[in-house]
């Protein structure tokens, strides 16, 4: 017993010695844990890795409302919708944002909000107001498009594909790379995309078709489009060979903004007619402890000031009809009119079973 | 012992066993029918197969490549040894994001092999499998390799005076000794490479999945909680056989062994064969772990300079919160150096109190109680980090014990995976103390403190400082746990190397690359600081 106290004691004072050092500079992480403060002027916003705002129009939300924003982000659009599921009832925050049209049905079902509708909602697109009973409210829409390698085209004298039917024509054959419907968000937009145009008894056959003209399937939007496609900056030193990738109508206008210099045409460019549209949605937690904050938050995020700070942050559309894109978006981004898109509830009853017969359809 | 005890209980039994029963619980009842029929699908029969003998084939691979760098780490002294130690051991603390992207770019279209004769190994077993032995070539050198340069060269060279030729007496002395390390190296290669998640999801595709790559799909992405809750019990059972297994050839282990000085036992390389020996070990660490390391340090400068060339430019560009008054944080990437350096030591302190208090208990006391107590410490190698981090979240979740946004808990699950190590570190040491020296101290008037700071301190503040360096390090490139931790925007290192690769741009992969190589010379240089303090009786890692 004496001896395990004098260890105990080492380790101690070991611990110690190492605590002196961490005290130097743990103020700012333990700072910022504990700052809740009185739970009235703090509203907490729960979102996936994702999630971006400029810090100029966090500030101007404390200044109109008194409230501070504190941000929690945890893992994918997936896994962090998953999280809230699993904590309803006692959130973590007070909203969440982030939830999109193929997972809607989810946390609706799971009763994950309250509903509560926003001002100024009416100045949000129509088409993006899927949910009657205001439990969520419309932020952003983002299409999934397959983008294509401009210099690999010009180069081999082709046309880039416009449409689902040409990424089946010889010439595009071994081009493509496309993710993981199971794992990855626009490798499920993509498949979506295809059951909404060839229907729900025509894209078994049309993957069948995309499969024997060498479609390729990686896990992550990240290996697809930085490992995988010659077009974007990392595919470029890793010397990819795919000109062909399932990713955004906005990638090619972040190719432009974080390339030094920044180049007068954007290196890449989207197939109009290959896309699928997303709506992301926010909604006020059940049980949240800040509801009058998160509120406020929520007609915030569909404010003009929030909402023409979104594109360059998050590189999506606003939902507001009158809010200005960025140059940036308009000098380089392809505007996609009229996307496919699936209902919400037709997705919830059906996605498992398509995922399934995707999967030993294309994976096996 | 308590506190040990109530860390693993709070921290970790409390949260997994709430996330599986939550799965194996519906209205009240316990379904346990669950396992016959989740086991009987096809696909998940699949997953359990793959996981089992790519865990077997790495392991085998890793042996035979590594033992030969074991040799030589222990027998022979060349310049830059101990820098090479370090280096080898940093792909083991590395994140998986990180080397995945490092290897792809090594096995993949363009990479060397690629180069040399067209052969590309992504998306094939072969890029799994030599991923894995790069992970852990440095487990095997540390473990055989440690022993290896105490054992007492004079004893295979007694037998060969007696007659015994080169091998035989390898086989009939060397190797009976050496045994047991071998085994333990294999079982933790083995531990690891079951339990493998970003290797097996970066370089394998979506066609290989193991138990833990499928545990996170069903929980994280399809909230399949049954089926997780029964692949999670399916990989406890699996990880506890080989633990059980580990701690019994532990034990062998630490049977007496005649143990020398490692100094004294390496010596200058001598013949034609010697010398190629060393040279083909040194070229395998070359090209099996400084090349991947060397790629990600290369696009960390290609491309920077503003026209095609090499250049500083992503480590300018990691001081600032971004440009066009958009970023991927709120702050500079770069400030993600100090939120995990700030959090790997809040971890390693952490860390060090619970692994040594462990350590010290077990050292004292004896019984299949506190064995099983030495098993269940590891277990935390062996769950899955979704599970814990899931947990967490339904647990974790009412005063005083609400940490769920809380910063102390990126900490807490680092911790997690650092006390083994700590433990594995420690215990040995701590063992090897005579109680004899204490009892000479006492009768000769030492008050017990004194005693204490006499006679165990200097024996054992090595032993502590090596364990806090590895707790250190495997903090720092802790990955999978710290993701699913919300907390206000603060990303360690790897989370902020995830996000940066997440997105696309130039300006964004570079930085990924730039931030990858910042985070890998600290776990170097924290590795090579160990080298310097390196204890007489090295520990199993």
């Amino acid at each position: 017993m004496n001896t395990t106290t004098k260890y105990a004691a080492t380790a101690l004072a070991a611990a110690l010695g190492v605590t002196v050092l961490a005290g130097c500079g743990d103020d700012g992480s333990a700072g910022s844990g504990e700052s809740k403060g009185p739970a009235s002027k703090t509203v907490t916003l729960v979102s996936h890795d994702s999630f971006n705002v400029s810090d100029k129009v966090l500030k101007a939300f404390t200044k109109e409302t008194g409230y501070k924003v504190e941000i929690l982000k945890s893992g994918d659009a997936g896994a962090a919708l998953n999280q809230e599921i699993l904590t309803k009832g006692s959130p973590r925050g007070d909203v969440f944002f982030g939830v999109d049209n193929t997972l809607l049905s989810r946390a609706l079902d799971n009763g994950l909000f309250t509903a509560y509708e926003a001002k100024g909602l009416d100045t949000v697109a129509a088409e993006t107001q899927t949910d009657e009973k205001r439990r969520v409210t419309p932020v952003d829409t983002g299409d999934i498009c397959v983008n294509y390698d401009k210099k690999f085209f010009a180069d081999k004298k082709l046309a880039p594909p416009k449409t689902f039917e040409d990424l089946l024509k010889p010439a595009y054959k071994n081009l493509l790379v496309t993710e993981n419907a199971a794992s990855s968000s626009p490798g499920l937009g993509f498949l979506l995309g295809t059951i909404a145009t060839q229907g729900e008894d025509g894209y078994e056959a049309y993957w069948k078709k995309l499969k024997a003209n060498g479609v390729k399937v990686v896990d992550g939007w990240e290996q697809a489009y930085n490992e995988e496609f010659s077009g974007s900056a990392g595919g470029k030193k890793a010397k990819a060979d795919r000109p062909l990738v399932v990713s955004y109508a906005s990638s090619p206008p972040v190719e432009v903004l974080y390339a030094d210099p920044q180049p007068k045409e954007a290196p890449t460019g989207v197939a109009t007619g290959t896309c699928f549209r997303q709506t992301e949605y926010a909604g006020l937690l059940t049980g949240a402890k800040n509801e009058a904050g998160g509120k406020a938050l929520l007609d915030f995020m569909i404010s003009k000031t929030f909402q023409e700070d979104m594109p360059l942050n998050m590189f999506v559309n606003p939902v507001v009809k009158d809010a200005t894109l960025p140059e940036l978006f308009m000098k380089f981004g392809e505007k996609v009119d009229t996307p496919p898109t699936v209902a919400p509830e037709k997705i919830s009853a059906n996605r498992e079973q398509w995922i399934q017969s995707w999967q030993s359809l294309v994976l096996k | 012992m308590v506190v040990p005890v109530a860390f693993f209980a709070v921290f970790f039994a409390y949260p997994v066993t709430a996330i599986v029963g939550r799965g194996l619980k519906a209205g009240g009842d316990w379904q346990f029918g669950r396992l016959g029929e989740v086991l009987a699908r096809p696909d998940i029969l699949d997953v359990l197969w793959f996981t089992t003998w790519q865990a077997l084939a790495s392991t085998a691979l890793t042996l035979l490549i590594a033992l030969p760098g074991a040799y030589v780490f222990a027998r022979f002294d060349f310049p830059g040894k101990q820098l090479l130690r370090a280096v080898v051991t940093v792909p083991f603390v590395l994140p998986t994001v990180v080397v995945g992207t490092a290897f792809l770019a090594l096995l993949g279209r363009g990479g060397l092999l690629d180069e040399a004769w067209g052969v590309r190994l992504d998306t094939t077993v072969w890029a799994i499998l030599l991923a894995h032995v790069f992970f852990n070539y440095a487990v095997v050198v540390r473990t055989v390799g440690g022993l290896w340069s105490q054992l007492d060269p004079r004893q295979e060279e007694a037998a060969r005076v007696l007659g015994a030729g080169r091998f035989a007496a390898f086989r009939r002395v060397t190797l009976p000794a050496l045994a047991p390390a071998v085994a333990a190296a294999a079982l933790m290669v083995f531990l690891f490479t079951f339990t493998s998640f970003g290797v097996v999801q970066i370089l394998g595709g979506p066609a290989y999945a193991t138990l833990e790559v499928e545990v996170y799909r069903q929980t994280a992405q399809l909230l399949d909680l049954p089926t997780a809750a029964v692949l999670t019990l399916v990989q406890f059972a699996a990880v506890g056989g080989i633990l059980a297994v580990h701690a019994v050839t532990v034990r062998r282990r630490e049977r007496a062994l005649k143990l020398v000085d490692p100094a004294r036992t390496s010596r200058r390389p001598r013949g034609a064969g010697q010398w190629t020996l060393l040279g083909g070990v040194l070229l395998t660490a070359l090209l099996l772990i400084l090349l991947p390391l060397g790629v990600l340090v290369e696009r960390s400068f290609d491309g920077a300079d503003g026209t095609g060339g090499y250049g500083f430019g992503y480590y300018r560009a990691l001081q600032s919160a971004g440009s066009g008054g958009s970023s991927t944080f709120l702050v500079p990437p770069l400030e993600a150096v100090g939120n995990s350096l700030r959090y790997a030591l809040v971890a390693t302190l952490i860390a060090l109190v619970v692994g040594g208090l462990a350590a010290a208990a077990l050292t004292r006391r004896a019984g299949p109680l506190v064995r099983g107590f030495d098993a269940l410490l590891m277990l935390p190698l062996g769950v899955s980090a979704v599970t814990v981090g899931f947990g967490f979240l339904i647990t974790l979740d009412e005063p005083p014990l609400d940490l769920r946004t809380s910063w102390i808990l990126v900490p807490l699950a680092q911790a997690l995976v650092g006390v083994p190590f700590v433990v594995r570190t420690m215990l040995p040491v701590l063992r090897a103390v005579d109680d004899r020296l204490r009892e000479a101290a006492a009768v000769l008037g030492a008050s017990p403190l004194r005693a204490w700071r006499e006679v165990d301190l200097p024996l054992v503040r090595r032993a502590v400082l090596v364990a806090a360096g590895f707790a250190f390090a495997v903090s720092l490139g802790e990955f999978g746990a710290t993701v699913f931790i919300a907390r206000p925007d603060n990303p360690t290192l790897p989370v902020a190397v995830a996000r940066l690769l997440g997105r696309s741009g130039e300006l964004n992969y570079g930085q990924a690359m730039a931030l990858s190589t910042v985070l890998m010379l600290v776990c170097a240089a924290s590795l090579l600081l160990l080298e310097r303090i390196r204890t007489d009786r090295s520990g199993e890692f």
